[in-house]
C-alpha cells in the first residue's frame, strides 16, 4: 500500500486538468463549469441521480464522471444520497409506469430551488422503449425538465458539458 | 446423457428449433422434467411462456458435465400447467412472472403473488389476453416473519447510490438481518412486447439495452438465437471481433466491481485505482469500436465495426497498463488486513443453494459450480483459445472478489490470443431473413453469468423473444447469503453478487 500511495504522491494526477493540451474540450469544460458553478452556488451543487426505468447504461456513464479522469468533485459538484441534500435531480431511463410513484416523491422531496436534468435519449421521449404498456415516456411526462443531455449512453464529457449549459441557463 | 434427457427423448420433436432440441411434451413428461431437475439431473436455464400459435410453456435445461440442452414445451389452452417450482424453488419467481405477463397459471405454485406487474399498468397480462383494465389495488404481502424484537427495515425504490431500482425488506434482530425479501419489477419496460413485431435490427437493438452493462453479451446471446433459427454461418473474423468486445466487457465491469466491493468496504484507495482500469478499457473500446460500451456492435450475422486502423494497438497498450497496474492493487486488496476482516467470512452462499439455482458467473463459481458458457456448451472461438474457469468454494465475498480478479487475468490472455489470431475476411454474413419462420436457443456468457436467448420468427421478424438474464438465479441467492449477517454488511454483499435490476426486470 505504502508503494501505491507513495506514487500517487510523486506522479502527475490522471486527472484531466484544464490546460491539458491532448484534450482540449474537456479542459474547456471544466474551466467553464467552474466558473458558472462558483456564480451560481458558491462552490457546492448537489446532483441525486435517479434511474426511473434506464438499461443501467446512463448510471456506468454517471459513475465514471467520478473516476480520477473527469473528477466531477473538483469542480464543487457531488452526488447526494438523499433528495433532500440535492440541488438537481440527474433522472435516466424512460419513466417505467412502476417507477413514477417513487420520481414524483423523489422530486416533491427535493427542495427549492431545484433543477432536473434528463438524461440520455430514454429520458427525452422514451427512446427505444416509447410506447410500451409499461413506459410512461420521457421525464417530461411526470416532473417538469430544465435540460435534456442526449446520448446512448451520454459519455462523462457529454455529461460534464450538459452541467455547464444548465449552471449557465439557470442564471 | 441424463436421466432427464432419456426419459423426454421419445417425445414429439419439434424441427424448426435451433441448434438444440425441442420436444412437445405432456403435461405427465413436463412434471417428470421437474422432478429429474429437482432431483439434480439437470440445471434450469429457463422458463418463459408464448401465447401464439397456442398458449405454451416453455423450459429450457442443460446438463452442466456436458452441455447437452433441450427444450421442453406444454401446450397450456386452459392456461393452466403443473407448477415447477413446487418441486423446484429457482423456478417460483419465473412461474410468478409468467402469471404477471400472460396470466397462466402454474398450478400448485408455492407462490401466487404477481412479479413485476406491481399494480402500475393500464392492461393486465399484457402480453397474454390483454385485460385493459389496471389490476385490483391490494397491497403487496411480504413474506411473514415471526419472532422477538425484530423490526423491518424498507429500503427503495430509490437508493442512496448511483444504482438502479428496487426495493428490498429487512427484517431484523439488532443488527442481524433475520430475512430479506426482494421485490423487483420497478425498471420492467416491456422489451418483449417491443420485440413482438419487430425487425431482427431494431429487435437487436432493444436487446442490447436490455442490461447496460451486459450490452455485448446480450448482442452476443441474441445473435446466436437468432443465426441458429436463421442457419447462417458467422464468418471467423466476426466471431473474433465480438468475443473480442466481450472480454472487454467483462475486463471494465470486473475492475469496476472489484473497486466498488472495497469502496463499500470503506477502502477508497482501491476504488480510485480501478476506476482508472475500468476507465482506459472503455476508451481503449471506443478508440478500437467507436462506443465505449460497445452498444449495437454485435448485430445477427456478425459485427456492426471492424477494428478501427489503431484499435489493436490501443487494446495491446491497454494490456500493458493492465499488467503494469493490476498485480499491486491485487497484492494491495491481499495484504490490507482491515479489507479482508470486512469481506472475508461474508455473505456466505453454499455450494448446494449455488448447484440448486444453477448460479453462475462469480456467484456460481465462488461457491463450487464450474459452469461456464463459454465452455459448456461452448462457442466459437473459445473452443481454439486457452483460458481456465476459476472455481473457489468458500461461497463469501471474498471468493467473489478472487473469482474476479482470476477472470481478469484469463480475460487478459484472452485478448492477447485473440488480437495475435484475428483471421482476416468479412465481418458479417449477408442477413437476408427473407419471410424465414424459425426457432433459435441462444447462449453467451456475460461478465456476471449466462444470458440465454431464444426467438421464435415468423415471416422474417421477430414474433416471440424471451431474455433471461443470470440474475434471475443469482437474486434469491442474495436473500440466503446475507442471512445472519449484519445489516450494515449489506451493500458489500450486495455489491459482491451485483445483480441486474434491468436485466431481470425486462
Amino acid at each position: 500500500m505504502r508503494r501505491t500511495l507513495f506514487e500517487s504522491l510523486t506522479q502527475p494526477p490522471l486527472t484531466e486538468a484544464p490546460p491539458a493540451a491532448d484534450d482540449a474540450a474537456l479542459a474547456e469544460l471544466a474551466a467553464g463549469v467552474e466558473r458558472a458553478a462558483r456564480r451560481r452556488l458558491g462552490r457546492s451543487l448537489a446532483i441525486r441521480q435517479v434511474d426511473a426505468g434506464s438499461c443501467n447504461g446512463c448510471e456506468l456513464e454517471i459513475h465514471a464522471l467520478n473516476n480520477a479522469f473527469y473528477d466531477l468533485e473538483r469542480f464543487g459538484l457531488r452526488f447526494v444520497a438523499s433528495p433532500r441534500h440535492a440541488d438537481v435531480l440527474l433522472v435516466s431511463g424512460p419513466v417505467t409506469r412502476n417507477m413514477r410513484e417513487a420520481l414524483e416523491r423523489t422530486y416533491r422531496a427535493t427542495p427549492d430551488p431545484k433543477w432536473v436534468v434528463a438524461v440520455g435519449h430514454c429520458a427525452a421521449d422514451g427512446g427505444i422503449f416509447a410506447g410500451s404498456y409499461a413506459v410512461v415516456g420521457g421525464v417530461n411526462a411526470v416532473v417538469p425538465v430544465d435540460l435534456h443531455i442526449g446520448g446512448c449512453p451520454p459519455t462523462p464529457s457529454a455529461l460534464l458539458k450538459g452541467l455547464i449549459a444548465l449552471l449557465e441557463g439557470a442564471r | 446423457m441424463p436421466a432427464l434427457f432419456d426419459t423426454i427423448a421419445k417425445a414429439e420433436r419439434i424441427e424448426s428449433h435451433r441448434p438444440w432440441p425441442r420436444y412437445a411434451v405432456t403435461a405427465a413428461s413436463w412434471r417428470q422434467a421437474a422432478h429429474d431437475i429437482a432431483a439434480g439431473g439437470a440445471t434450469l436455464l429457463g422458463l418463459w411462456a408464448d401465447a401464439a400459435p397456442l398458449p405454451t410453456v416453455h423450459l429450457a435445461a442443460i446438463d452442466d458435465p456436458t452441455g447437452d440442452i433441450a427444450v421442453f414445451s406444454l401446450a397450456c389452452a386452459d392456461g393452466q400447467f403443473p407448477s415447477v417450482g413446487a418441486l423446484h424453488p429457482p423456478a417460483i419467481r419465473l412461474e410468478r412472472a409468467i402469471h404477471s405477463l400472460y396470466g397462466y397459471v402454474a398450478v400448485g405454485t408455492p407462490d401466487p403473488r404477481p412479479w413485476l406487474d406491481l399494480g402500475c399498468w393500464d392492461v393486465r397480462h399484457p402480453l397474454g389476453a390483454r385485460i385493459a383494465e389496471p389490476p385490483a389495488q391490494s397491497a403487496y404481502q411480504f413474506l411473514p416473519v415471526e419472532g422477538e424484537s425484530l423490526h423491518q427495515i424498507p429500503v427503495g425504490p430509490v437508493h442512496a447510490g448511483i444504482i438502479e431500482p428496487g426495493h428490498f425488506r429487512f427484517t431484523a434482530a439488532g443488527e442481524t438481518v433475520a430475512r430479506l425479501e426482494e421485490r423487483l419489477g420497478y425498471v420492467h419496460k416491456g422489451i418483449e412486447s417491443l420485440m413482438a413485431g419487430a425487425s431482427l435490427e431494431q429487435a437487436a437493438r432493444l436487446a442490447a439495452r436490455t442490461s447496460g452493462d451486459s450490452t455485448v453479451a446480450y448482442g452476443i446471446a441474441f445473435a446466436h438465437a437468432v443465426e441458429a433459427a436463421l442457419g447462417i454461418e458467422v464468418p471467423p473474423r466476426a466471431q473474433y471481433l465480438r468475443t473480442l468486445m466481450a472480454e472487454l466487457e467483462r475486463l471494465a465491469n470486473h475492475f469496476g466491481d472489484i473497486g466498488a466491493i472495497c469502496n463499500d468496504a470503506s477502502f477508497a484507495l482501491m476504488h480510485a485505482h480501478c476506476g482508472i482500469l475500468r476507465e482506459v478499457v472503455l476508451r481503449a473500446a471506443n478508440a478500437a469500436f467507436g462506443h465505449r460500451l460497445m452498444m449495437d456492435c454485435t448485430v445477427p450475422g456478425g459485427v456492426a465495426v471492424d477494428l478501427s486502423l489503431d484499435g489493436a494497438a490501443g487494446i495491446d497498450e491497454l494490456l500493458r497498463h493492465i499488467r503494469r497496474r493490476f498485480p499491486r492493487l491485487v497484492e494491495l486488496y491481499d495484504n490490507t488486513a482491515s479489507l479482508q476482516d470486512r469481506t472475508a467470512e461474508t455473505g456466505v452462499l453454499r455450494a448446494d443453494l449455488a448447484r440448486q439455482f444453477g448460479a453462475a458467473g462469480f456467484v456460481g463459481r465462488a461457491s463450487g459450480r464450474a459452469f461456464d458458457a463459454r465452455k459448456t456448451p461452448g462457442y466459437p472461438p473459445y473452443d481454439a483459445l486457452a483460458f481456465t474457469v476459476p472455481v473457489l468454494t468458500a461461497g463469501d465475498v471474498n471468493a467473489r472478489v478472487w473469482i474476479r480478479i482470476r477472470e481478469v487475468e484469463q480475460s487478459i490472455a484472452l485478448v492477447e490470443q485473440m488480437l495475435a489470431r484475428l483471421p482476416a475476411g468479412p465481418i458479417a454474413a449477408p442477413l437476408d431473413a427473407g419471410a424465414a419462420n424459425g426457432e433459435g436457443l441462444g447462449l453467451a456468457e456475460g461478465f456476471r453469468g449466462d444470458v440465454l436467448a431464444w426467438v421464435r420468427l415468423d415471416g422474417g421478424r421477430v414474433a416471440r423473444c424471451h431474455l433471461r438474464d443470470p440474475s434471475w438465479f443469482q437474486w434469491p441467492l442474495l436473500e440466503a447469503a446475507i442471512e445472519g449477517n449484519i445489516v450494515a454488511d449489506f451493500p458489500l454483499c450486495n455489491k459482491s453478487f451485483n445483480c441486474s435490476y434491468s436485466g431481470h426486470d425486462l
